[in-house]
């Protein structure tokens, strides 16, 4: 008798609307004790639909430690390609006659059993010895590390004013043609040009025309950057339920009132998704950018450099590409955290759906 | 086609032509004279036909009133809340609301809208999602915050104002979006099956919250259902519309006891008003549409949620 009592108080302070609900179930002719299940199913109803708040989601301690799974998997990933580049040359390679492996070592002599020009040791070198030429000095005493990091720098801060001014440009484009129909229909065509001729050929003319600098730089990643924003910043500004438009109509809100109130916010997680593809894009964009204008100092002109040298020392242009790719994903990463932040208050996606 | 079941005064003027509303002393808060709508007018793509939503639509809608709209699907009831809100422009007719015409009512802000669907903004709390009609409106934030509250204590919900729309149940989000609309104190309320997506017990008691909510603000609510019974529960009158074109064929008022609870389900006057808007419902369909749908289908558009 006290459990359904004090249940029928709980369903009342839950529920809070018309207390006519439950002596309706209560005061049941000839039914002095209420149904303890009935109640308490109405309490469970009461709960689940009012009270409801579900797990919150992200922030606990599962989701901080989200990290740790897709960094084992990518050294995993990594190990296997190891295995499964040394094993090529195993099979097919060179003839390996190996004295050290990273300053330790040791004696492999092994003929492999046939040979196969793709593997051999000027077209994949051996792992170690990529990994041995990152700490090999040049004439100043410089390794080679130190050279490539100081080149990613260089290259990154091209790339980055390039991302942050190809990204700007981008969204201001789609903010017009969302606005201005037949701007819409009339240049994206012209957009689409754009991105189908090859930056090597626009590079050298944005760098004659700018004089070669960190500027035109700039320029070349900006132009790798622009297209996929705009695209999906118009997506994104038009991605509302149609319904929100027309309650911010019924508002009598303004165009500028209607872009910062919905259609931003709406299109954000359709621009970081475009950002993600942007990032990349702007280091390519920032390293083709370096090759006409014969600037040294970054990616490009080291990859350009161990090109040149790659019958002799193959390991350099392989150590080069590595930093390259290795800067690639530390850009990917960056929009991912940032993106992280920016969403924190939007509606979770998929567990797990990250990148 | 009577208005007048038993116990009602057949005189009194529910149903306002053109020249009566002129004449009318207390002037309604929305006044439809006429109205029609045609989709595919002239000068829209070639070759598409014209097709006539509403037809020849006269409706008078006191302060204070409980309107409901039903009909069965396609009979235009949704187009014509959206007339009356101006979010659709009329091809034919005269839409006035509080005496000015509905492009300048929105202009006022005089309208609350709740859809079927909340439409609440993800990213934003529950409070600041009741803010944003004050966000546009330009109002101080201590206003804003202060309103808001007030709002989501009006619907319950006070204790979530941190919360964001995607934790909280559809019947919570329903209310906050309630809450939303009411913000401006809108002198109309236009609400678009704003349950139809509910389940039927959270849509008994969202319909006893909004008579609750309708009781304390005095707000002038119209609202499109599919539901008879939750269209005769909540309105002072019901209208019934038909099909193919759109138009009004008959206005049933409710005359059950002002304040409803659970109870009123059970009363015997509120079995009639189901019937005899059922009725109307059945009447319209069969008598004007030549080989339309059987009576029997109509019926079970009209009671499907």
């Amino acid at each position: 008798m006290e459990r359904p009592q004090t249940a029928r108080v709980e369903a009342q302070a839950d529920v809070g609307v018309d207390v006519g609900v439950v002596p309706a179930i209560d005061d049941l002719p000839g039914d002095a004790v209420p149904d303890a299940g009935l109640v308490e199913a109405e309490v469970a109803l009461g709960r689940d639909l009012e009270a409801y708040q579900p797990p919150t989601p992200r922030r606990d301690r599962r989701a901080r430690r989200a990290w740790v799974r897709p960094v084992v998997g990518f050294v995993a990933i990594i190990a296997v390609l190891v295995v499964a580049w040394e094993g090529a040359k195993w099979i097919a390679g060179d003839p390996w006659d190996i004295t050290s492996i990273l300053g330790i070592p040791v004696t492999i002599v092994h003929d492999p059993p046939s040979r196969w020009t793709p593997v051999n040791d000027i077209n994949l070198p051996h792992v170690w010895l990529i990994f041995e030429s990152f700490v090999e000095t040049d004439a100043n005493g410089e390794t080679l590390l130190q050279g490539l990091v100081a080149a990613a720098l260089f290259t990154f801060r091209g790339a980055a004013i390039g991302f942050a001014l190809g990204a700007s440009v981008g969204l201001l484009l789609a903010i017009m043609l969302v606005h201005v129909r037949f701007l819409e229909r009339a240049l994206l065509p012209l957009l689409v040009a754009s991105q189908t001729i090859p930056i090597i050929a626009i590079a050298p003319v944005i760098v004659v025309g700018l004089k070669a600098g960190w500027f035109s730089i700039a320029i070349v990643a900006s132009y790798l950057t622009f297209f996929p924003v705009t695209v999906a910043a118009i997506r994104g500004m038009r991605s509302a339920d149609p319904r929100a438009y027309e309650l911010m109509r019924s508002y009598a809100a303004r165009d500028r009132t209607v872009l910062w109130r919905l259609r931003l916010p709406a299109s954000t997680p359709y621009l970081f998704t475009a950002f993600k593809i942007a990032a990349t894009a702007s280091i390519v964009g920032a390293i083709v950018g370096e090759l006409p204008s014969g600037i040294r100092d970054g990616l490009g002109g080291t990859l350009l450099t161990s090109m040149q040298y790659y019958s002799i020392q193959p390991e350099r242009l392989w150590a080069a590409i590595a930093v390259a790719a290795a800067l690639g994903i530390f850009c990917f990463v960056l929009v991912v955290i940032v993106e992280r932040w920016a969403l924190r208050n939007y509606r979770p996606t998929e567990p797990g759906a990250a990148a | 086609m009577s208005t007048s079941p038993g116990g009602i005064d057949p005189a009194a003027p529910t149903v306002i032509a053109g020249p009566r509303a002129a004449a009318s002393a207390a002037s309604p808060v929305v006044e439809l004279r006429g109205v029609g709508k045609t989709f595919g007018a002239p000068g829209g793509k070639a070759g598409a036909r014209p097709v006539e939503a509403l037809t020849g639509v006269d409706l008078a809608i006191e302060r204070g009133e409980f309107v409901s709209l039903i009909g069965p699907s396609g009979c235009g009831k949704s187009t014509l809340l959206r007339i009356i809100g101006d979010l659709t422009p009329t091809t034919a007719g005269a839409v006035t609301v509080n005496g000015k015409a509905a492009a300048r009512a929105r202009q006022d802000r005089d309208y609350g809208m709740v859809f079927q669907a909340p439409v609440l903004f993800d990213w934003r709390t529950v409070q600041k999602n009741v803010e944003l009609p004050l966000e546009v409106t330009g109002r101080p934030r201590q206003e804003r915050e202060a309103k808001a509250l007030a709002m989501l204590e009006l619907v319950e919900l006070a204790d979530f104002t941190g919360h964001h729309p995607w934790q909280l149940s559809g019947g919570m989000q329903q209310r906050v979006a309630i809450a939303r609309a009411l913000a401006l104190d809108p002198a109309i309320l236009l609400m678009d099956e704003p349950f139809g997506a509910l389940d039927e017990m959270t849509r008994e008691r969202m319909n006893l919250e909004l008579l609750r909510i309708w009781e304390r603000t005095g707000t002038t609510v119209v609202f499109v259902t599919h539901s008879i019974p939750e269209a005769v529960f909540l309105s002072t009158r019901v209208v019934v519309m038909s099909a193919r074109p759109g138009r009004i064929t008959n206005i049933v008022p409710v005359d059950l006891p002002r304040t409803r609870g659970v109870e009123t389900r059970e009363l015997e006057r509120y079995f009639e008003l189901v019937t005899e808007v059922r009725e109307s419902l059945r009447g319209t369909e069969g008598g004007s549409d030549g080989p339309g749908v059987p009576p029997a289908r109509v019926r079970v558009e009209g009671l499907s949620a």
